[in-house]
């Protein structure tokens, strides 16, 4: 293997049940199913949000496979562009919320 | 003056026929579909799949729709299109061959009517054709896939509308996105912004209105190398957005899946995304879909008035399977029990949900 990544590795999402992980990959299935469908939101609005959280974790298979889904679910590319916008900004306001506790240990510290 | 000179043309680029292009080619798109090189892997041959759901050879189930391609000639130059249509394309159906359709539709007994180009309101006889039509059955249903550009490309389309109001039709029209760009890069530029006037003077007359009785459907298929999905959602959203933006309503929306045929196929290739989309319109063949293919109730009919499974076949040049191959030699009984044609672009309609000139199938 040359890379960590391989594209050709997406279309095996389907064998994680590989090495005995059988039934676990089965209910991991049926839960990814049920939780992507239609529901009190939209399979679309939850493609969304697969996009940002795809983004957040840094998934490259993931990006790739939500934003043609997102695409296929007839998302425009703004509302794409905004989805990922809201992972760079929770990542962003996650560290900067961090620096209170750097604030108060600073305060600790210091005279 | 010549029919295109008059109107107004948003020809950006020639068609793959006027550029001599091989893709224009029928006998080579039907070679490059089933060329493993070309796709970069091996993909199951359509009949084989068709075999092991037990629908090979495929049949009509009854013959409800007549289809009829009016003509290549086109005021856009759609970088999809299946047909190859546009300014440059002169194949236009004859007053002779419409009253050999009108001969056929008296004969025998359709439900629906269903033109289409083209833009088949540039047919100088189009209007004549859909006034017989309407004189010889007050009940058909007539369905006219319009472009939405046309209205406003000529002063003499302006009152497409009330025509279409007064003959009772059906008004198809595409539109790929609630966005500009998107429909801008499919379609040329400026289309949106003129379809969106054109769908605000149909909804003038009463088309997409409730309660007017004058039906209005649009056309989603996807501006780049992926497939519709959840029709139901997509039109949710299509007329939040419409109606939001531009006090624009309608009835339905159909998605329909981008055949791997003629520009797409060149789109596909040129683009590095033809290997992958084939090979997603396979992993996603649905057999419930297969069951409703659109080609098992409906005819086609080329300009010429030759006869078709469907219109992407017309594009491919594969004439139904029989003697009754030209409407002078129409026999309904054999076009019903015909084993319809398929290759490998078949699989564009049993793809997912399926896709038809209508929408999805399953």
């Amino acid at each position: 293997m040359k890379t960590y990544y391989d594209p050709e590795d997406l279309k095996k999402f389907g064998k994680i049940g590989s090495f005995g992980a059988d039934n676990l990959a089965k209910d991991f299935f049926k839960y990814y199913g049920n939780t992507m469908a239609d529901g009190a939101l939209s399979a679309r609005e939850k493609a969304l949000i697969a996009l940002a959280v795809s983004h957040a974790l840094k998934c490259p298979y993931c990006i790739d496979a939500y934003t043609q889904e997102t695409l296929e679910k007839g998302c425009s590319e703004d509302e794409m562009m905004e989805a990922v916008h809201v992972a760079a900004t929770m990542a962003a306001g996650i560290t900067l919320a961090h620096s209170v506790q750097m604030i108060n240990k600073a305060k600790e510290l210091t005279m | 003056m010549s029919l295109e000179a008059e109107t107004e043309s948003r020809q950006t680029f020639k068609s793959l026929k006027a550029q001599k292009h091989e893709l224009g080619d029928t006998g080579f798109q039907l070679k490059t579909l089933n060329d493993d090189a070309q796709l970069g892997r091996h993909l199951p041959n359509f009949s084989e799949k068709l075999e092991s759901i037990g629908l090979f050879p495929l049949k009509p189930t009854h013959l409800d729709v007549f289809q009829v391609n009016i003509g290549k000639m086109c005021n856009q130059v759609c970088k999809h299109c299946h047909v190859d249509a546009g300014p440059d394309r002169k194949e236009i159906m004859t007053s002779e061959t419409m009253q050999q359709c009108l001969v056929v539709l008296k004969k025998n007994k359709f439900s629906t009517i269903d033109l289409t180009g083209g833009a088949p309101e540039m047919n100088p006889n189009f209007r004549w054709f859909i006034e017989q039509i309407r004189a010889g059955d007050p009940e058909i249903k007539i369905i006219v896939r319009c472009n939405l550009t046309i209205i406003l490309a000529n002063k003499k389309y302006h009152d497409l509308p009330d025509f279409f109001k007064k003959h009772q039709i059906e008004v198809v029209s595409s539109l790929p996105f609630y966005t500009a760009s998107r429909t801008d890069s499919q379609r040329g530029e400026g289309v949106f912004e003129d379809s969106i006037k054109a769908l605000q003077r149909l909804n003038a007359v009463g088309y997409g209105i409730e309660g007017s009785g004058l039906t209005l459907n649009l056309v989603y298929n996807p501006a780049g190398a992926f497939l519709p999905s959840g029709q139901a959602g997509l039109e949710k959203e299509f007329k939040r957005s419409l109606k939001l933006k531009y006090n624009i309503h309608f009835n339905g929306l159909f998605c329909i899946t981008n055949m791997p045929i003629s520009r797409y196929l060149d789109y596909l290739i040129v683009s590095g995304n033809y290997g992958a989309y084939m090979e997603k319109l396979v992993d996603t063949f649905n057999p419930i879909a297969a069951e409703s293919v659109m080609c098992r109730n409906t005819l086609s009919i080329g300009w010429d008035g030759f006869i078709f499974d469907c219109d992407f076949n017309q594009m491919l040049d594969l004439k139904v399977n029989g003697k009754a191959k030209h409407l002078k030699d129409f026999d309904f009984d054999e076009l019903t029990s015909r084993n319809i044609i398929i290759n490998q672009h078949c699989y564009g309609c049993t793809a997912g949900a399926g896709s038809s000139c209508g929408g999805e199938v399953a």
